[in-house]
């Protein structure tokens, strides 16, 4: 048996490992968060100083004083290379397009795997397989004929004609089919005894249910449409539609242009706030209606 | 309130056929329950007279109407899932309302009525819970209640008790029983388990391979079974049936593998000399004594104060007892056959032969 010094000795070890591992683990976390802070934080740095201190070639570390004065500018007037548009408009249509995308996405996919799944008609697994093909065909590939129907549609520099080619989601619609498949055939059949028909059994029972999916999709697609590139920068030339992730882009000249970096990276912390607020807000409710749902 | 009439219905999934033309006559108020072993067609039976299914051909009559081309939802039955199939989203109180808010009923007579069956069935505390709160035992009475408080003119159950544990398998037998007289609802219960089947129904479908084999009281289909089948499903355990030949003049039979004669106690039945019969005995009919069949017991299962022999014949036919007392032994021992609890069966057919020419 054990004596006491040495059953001391042995939890002072076990102490000092724990200790050991702690240390090693936060140490591992610390730079994991470094590497993905950092250059948001020289970012953020980078907003609060005035042109010349970036311009000089300097990185400064810790804030200056024309915090301000950048955002007014960001927000209100704009800069760079063309002193462009302010962020407060391209961030207006950045959000109506992710919002629009978003939302036009999940319910094209909701209505549309509800009839997958809850229809027999003909061609049923045809129309299916139509959607699912669709995934192999982003929207870079057709991209020439869209833009091409979007031009005879009179839809360049519209909000219609920047929304409505991205809202078609294959990959949603395939999700919502595998939930709905999930959900027993007794509550369809208990509506159809209960005398709901097809319209109110979707509003009243499947899209309750769905509400976890939905909330989920929401934050994907939100994003998805926020950081879309292409097809906004090729259907929208006029510059009060531009939305703001191809507007930063274009803020950024090339060879021997000075840019304003304050003012660009001023634009990019408020183009980053939306999404994060989505993120932040959503992941909320995503939870709570993780918890909440049975089946 | 109401009555059921099925004419042959008959229903097939692609080339394979399920149900081949049954016929049954439900009378107002009565409890049907349908019985049988999986795949024999009675879910489907229950699901065409919902609506959920629709036959091949046949008719669905209710009230003298017939509801064959109808919805679900325009037949005003009302059916109890073997999941319950409560919405998980909604409240009990919202869950039993649901078929009315759909029918338009005024918010007043939904409260009314929903408390009504609520209180009937005691669920009254739990109407603001929401389904996955509950037990197992109170989720079945709110099916039930959602049943309930639309009044309807057929209550359909779907196997709705084998969810639960045994213990409350029985008591809530027992409370859908004393509910369906008391509220005097036709009702049709479908389950495959034949104690279930014995208590509840007023009369007993007992469905074989997408026939009704029999349509009867429990008594009487315990009784006088109309054929083997039937004869090995209901009863439990379930009967010995004997291979035996018939003798001349048809009074009595000889067993196959004991040459035990037996004389028919009920009169003679008709048919040639040395025609194939399937003796039935039920294991609770056989006594202890010299001078029977001679069995080879192998197992006794104490049932505290009965036991439930297993034995074998000098042939290898397996043998089933049911005798009083717990002091049994394996071994040998004789069994006598009361010729009064006789079944007697065709042996190619397997229907019953009833005495007389």
């Amino acid at each position: 048996m054990a004596s006491f010094t040495d059953i001391n000795a042995l939890a002072d070890r076990t102490r000092r490992r724990q200790r050991r591992e702690a240390f090693v683990t936060h140490a591992c976390l610390l730079l994991g968060v470094l590497i993905f802070a950092f250059p948001i934080y020289l970012t953020i740095i980078g907003s609060t100083h005035d042109v010349n201190t970036i311009g000089r070639g300097d990185v400064p570390l810790l804030p200056g004083g024309e915090t301000a004065a950048n955002y007014a500018q960001a927000w209100g007037v704009g800069g760079g290379r063309f002193m462009g548009v302010p962020a407060g408009v391209m961030l207006f249509n950045s959000i109506i397009m992710a919002m629009c995308v978003a939302v036009g996405k999940i319910a094209i996919s909701l209505t549309s795997a509800y009839a997958v799944v809850f229809f027999r008609f003909p061609f049923r697994m045809m129309f299916f397989w139509l959607i699912f093909i669709t995934l192999m065909l982003p929207v870079e590939v057709r991209i020439i004929p869209t833009i091409q129907v979007m031009v005879d549609l009179n839809m360049t520099n519209t909000y219609q004609g920047l929304i409505i080619p991205l809202i078609a989601s294959a990959t949603a619609t395939l999700l919502f089919r595998q939930f709905f498949l999930t959900i027993p055939d007794e509550y369809v059949e208990a509506a159809k005894i209960d005398g709901a028909g097809p319209i109110r059994f979707f509003l009243d029972v499947i899209l309750p249910l769905s509400r976890t999916n939905v909330a989920a999709l929401f934050v994907i697609l939100f994003i998805y449409g926020w950081n879309q590139y292409l097809w906004p920068l090729l259907i929208v030339n006029d510059r009060s539609m531009e939305t703001v992730v191809v507007g930063l882009t274009k803020m950024i000249g090339s060879g021997d242009s000075q840019n304003e970096w304050n003012v660009i990276m001023a634009t990019a912390v408020l183009a980053l706030l939306p999404p994060v607020a989505v993120v932040v807000l959503m992941q909320r409710w995503f939870v709570k209606g993780l918890t909440e749902t049975e089946k | 309130m109401a009555t059921l009439t099925l004419r042959d219905v008959r229903k097939s999934f692609a080339q394979t056929a399920v149900l081949h033309g049954v016929d049954l006559d439900v009378r107002d108020g009565e409890m049907i329950v349908i019985v049988g072993a999986s795949g024999c067609g009675k879910s489907t039976l229950l699901r065409i007279v919902a609506g959920l299914e629709t036959a091949t051909s046949g008719d669905v009559i209710i009230d003298g109407q017939n509801v064959t081309p109808l919805e679900p939802a325009d037949r005003d039955v009302a059916m109890v899932f073997q999941n319950y199939a409560l919405y998980p989203h909604m409240s009990v109180f919202q869950n039993m309302a649901y078929g009315l808010k759909i029918r338009g009923m005024p918010r007043e007579d939904i409260i009314r009525r929903v408390d009504e069956a609520a209180t009937l069935l005691g669920i009254q505390p739990l109407l603001g819970r929401k389904p996955r709160q509950l037990s197992g035992g109170q989720r079945q009475r709110v099916a039930m209640g959602r049943a309930i408080v639309r009044n309807p003119k057929l209550f359909l159950f779907d196997e709705p008790l084998s969810n639960l544990d045994a213990k409350l398998r029985v008591q809530m037998r027992a409370e859908i029983r004393q509910l369906q007289k008391r509220l005097r609802v036709t009702s049709l219960f479908v389950t495959h388990d034949q104690v279930e089947a014995m208590t509840l129904g007023d009369r007993l479908v007992v469905m074989h391979a997408g026939h009704a084999a029999q349509i009867a009281t429990p008594m009487e289909i315990w009784e006088r079974p109309a054929d083997t089948y039937v004869a090995g499903f209901i009863g439990s355990p379930s009967m010995n049936l004997l291979p035996a030949t018939l003798l001349e003049g048809g009074g009595a039979a000889r067993l196959d593998g004991s040459g035990l004669v037996l004389p028919f106690a009920d009169g003679a039945r008709a048919g040639a000399a040395g025609a194939r019969l399937t003796i039935g005995i039920r294991p609770e009919h056989l006594r202890m004594g010299q001078g029977g069949l001679d069995v080879m017991v192998e197992l006794v299962e104490p049932l505290g104060g009965e036991s439930v022999l297993h034995g074998k014949l000098a042939d290898g036919t397996a043998l089933t007892a049911r005798l009083p007392g717990a002091a049994h032994q394996d071994g040998a021992m004789g069994l006598i056959l009361p010729l009064e609890f006789l079944h007697v069966f065709d042996g190619e057919t397997g229907k019953r032969i009833e005495a007389g020419r």
